[in-house]
């Protein structure tokens, strides 16, 4: 149909004053940052220590070698996270009395982990466990970093799975359980196909999360792109190394995080909410 | 009536003293009822009156307060007993279908027979197409839940259940979530089964289709039987006074 309707032509009105008010709106507010903050009495002294073109040059390969150990530590996280995760929601999800103690250990190792900001896990387990072995073998901070990281990051994508599961209708196992399946059937093949489709949203902010939260392994040792802006702000005596390391991190997290928007709105979608403006 | 489980033989499933509560809220108030092999038995009752929770009961989805269920002469109802085995040999058919919506319709329906009796998935799947056939199915076959009619979802649903081969199928309102127009194609379905000889146990507001497929009509009243018998006696001539108010309000609604 090439002849708009009166609501068509008034929603393309709408859409292109939208998009005028926005890039407008969008041109002051970078225009005045543009002017107004190299007016602020100490800008040169700022730009010099933070923005410095040649030791950013210098400083990027180094800090891109550096983080490949990030997407290491981040690559072997995942599969663990996911594993230990689902473990745990699973057990969570448990209905007979003989498995208590299997749910008791799933809420208190939840409660807990949760609980311990996740850089304080890396210290007690990376400095503590070692100690516990004669070995020097034994004694690697990458994984005891990266065990540290696990153990923090399932305990919160075991709760999202634990919302998955629990976002499946009743109705659901009440139908596989009227066909004959057990429990343990209707998990595996009813509810949670349907669960883990649902938690890939949250799941995704928590890996973006995580891409972020490698850097704290840095803390006990490893050097990772963090500490490695750190010896490289130490050598120049300026902190652009670290501006660079942001830069890095943004260019991983930001696609990642702009995947996990366009998965949740997949999703919406699939469901059928429309949005509301 | 006699005592010893299973001295009728013609009786495939009785339900004796059947008692049910959710807190303080009294559903099912001693509810006693033989169902003869091939009988089709209807419950009517308004909303509330213990229909779907006696159904759920039945095949043990909702664990009973008190009371035997017998079927095939074994109380199931025992504590202690795996459930399982016998809800398998029990099908189930619920308002809102309750399809697997990440499952295919051949694989709704061959996934019983594949996890419970570990038929192979080749043998499950022609099984699960010679049963869409018998309902008129076959091209919705690779199409999935969401993208099927109400009347459409209904009859995968009941596919479902009898791809189980079951011996007693219990019916919670099929009708009921449907639109008008699609209630038919479903009833054409449950007509076919009684002519196949299935033992049904069916909850159900369509008071036509109840007065032309019941064997025995039940009137479900406060958690009891308070009425049953033959659909001429039930609906020409209610012995009971609420049977009758019953009656009246859904002839007033138009319903009957």
């Amino acid at each position: 149909m090439d002849q708009q309707t009166r609501r068509q032509a008034y929603e393309q009105r709408q859409r292109r004053r939208s998009l005028l008010i926005a890039t407008t709106s969008t041109a002051i507010v970078i225009g005045a940052i543009v002017v107004l903050v190299p007016r602020l009495p100490r800008w040169s002294r700022v730009r010099k220590s933070f923005f410095d073109g040649d030791i950013f040059a210098d400083s990027f390969p180094r800090l891109l070698g550096a983080f490949w150990l990030d997407v290491q530590i981040f690559l072997w996280s995942v599969p663990l996270i996911f594993a230990l995760s689902l473990a745990i929601a699973i057990a969570r999800n448990t209905r007979s009395p003989a498995l208590f103690p299997l749910r008791a250990a799933a809420v208190i190792y939840t409660d807990v982990f949760r609980g311990v900001p996740v850089i304080l896990t890396i210290f007690l387990i990376g400095f503590g466990v070692p100690g516990l072995f004669d070995s020097r073998a034994w004694s690697n901070p990458l994984i005891w970093g990266t065990a540290a990281l696990v153990l923090s990051y399932s305990a919160y994508v075991a709760e999202e799975i634990r919302a998955g599961i629990e976002g499946v209708h009743e109705s659901q196992r009440a139908a596989a359980r009227s066909l004959g399946m057990s429990s343990g059937q209707t998990m595996s093949a009813v509810v949670l196909p349907q669960a883990l489709r649902r938690i890939v949203p949250p799941m995704m902010n928590s890996l973006v999360s995580l891409q972020k939260d490698v850097a704290l392994v840095s803390l006990i040792g490893p050097v990772e792109i963090l500490r490695q802006a750190g010896l490289d702000k130490s050598k120049f005596a300026n902190f652009t190394p670290y501006v660079a390391a942001a830069v890095i991190f943004l260019a991983v997290t930001i696609p990642c995080t702009r995947l996990a928007d366009y998965y949740l709105h997949r999703e919406r979608r699939r469901t059928g909410a429309t949005a509301i403006s | 009536m006699s005592d010893s489980v299973g001295a009728i033989p013609s009786v495939k499933l009785s339900l004796r003293g059947i008692r049910k509560s959710f807190g303080d809220n009294t559903v099912l108030d001693g509810i006693d009822l033989d169902v003869a092999e091939g009988e089709v038995i209807t419950l009517i009752g308004a909303s509330g009156s213990g229909k779907s929770t006696l159904l759920r009961c039945s095949n043990l989805l909702e664990p009973l307060d008190d009371g035997q269920i017998v079927f095939d002469g074994v109380d199931i109802a025992e504590p202690g007993l795996d459930a399982d085995p016998i809800r398998r040999r029990i099908g189930m058919v619920f308002q809102s279908f309750n399809l697997f919506p990440h499952m295919s319709v051949t694989k709704n329906v061959a996934i019983g027979p594949r996890k419970v009796l570990g038929t192979d998935k080749a043998t499950a799947n022609a099984a699960a197409a010679v049963m869409l056939d018998r309902l008129g199915l076959t091209d919705r076959a690779d199409a999935y839940p969401d993208q099927l009619s109400g009347g459409q979802q209904q009859r995968v649903a009941i596919a479902r259940s009898l791809a189980m081969n079951p011996e007693v199928m219990l019916l919670d309102e099929i009708t009921s979530a449907l639109d008008p127009e699609l209630v038919g194609e479903v009833l054409d379905v449950v007509r076919d089964l009684k002519a196949d000889g299935m033992t049904m146990l069916f909850a159900t507001h369509e008071m036509a289709f109840c007065h032309e497929i019941s064997d025995r009509v039940c009137f479900l009243h406060q958690g009891r039987i308070l009425e049953q018998g033959p659909p001429e006696q039930i609906f020409g001539d209610p012995q009971e006074s609420r049977t009758r108010e019953f009656l009246q309000r859904v002839i007033d609604a138009g319903r009957l």
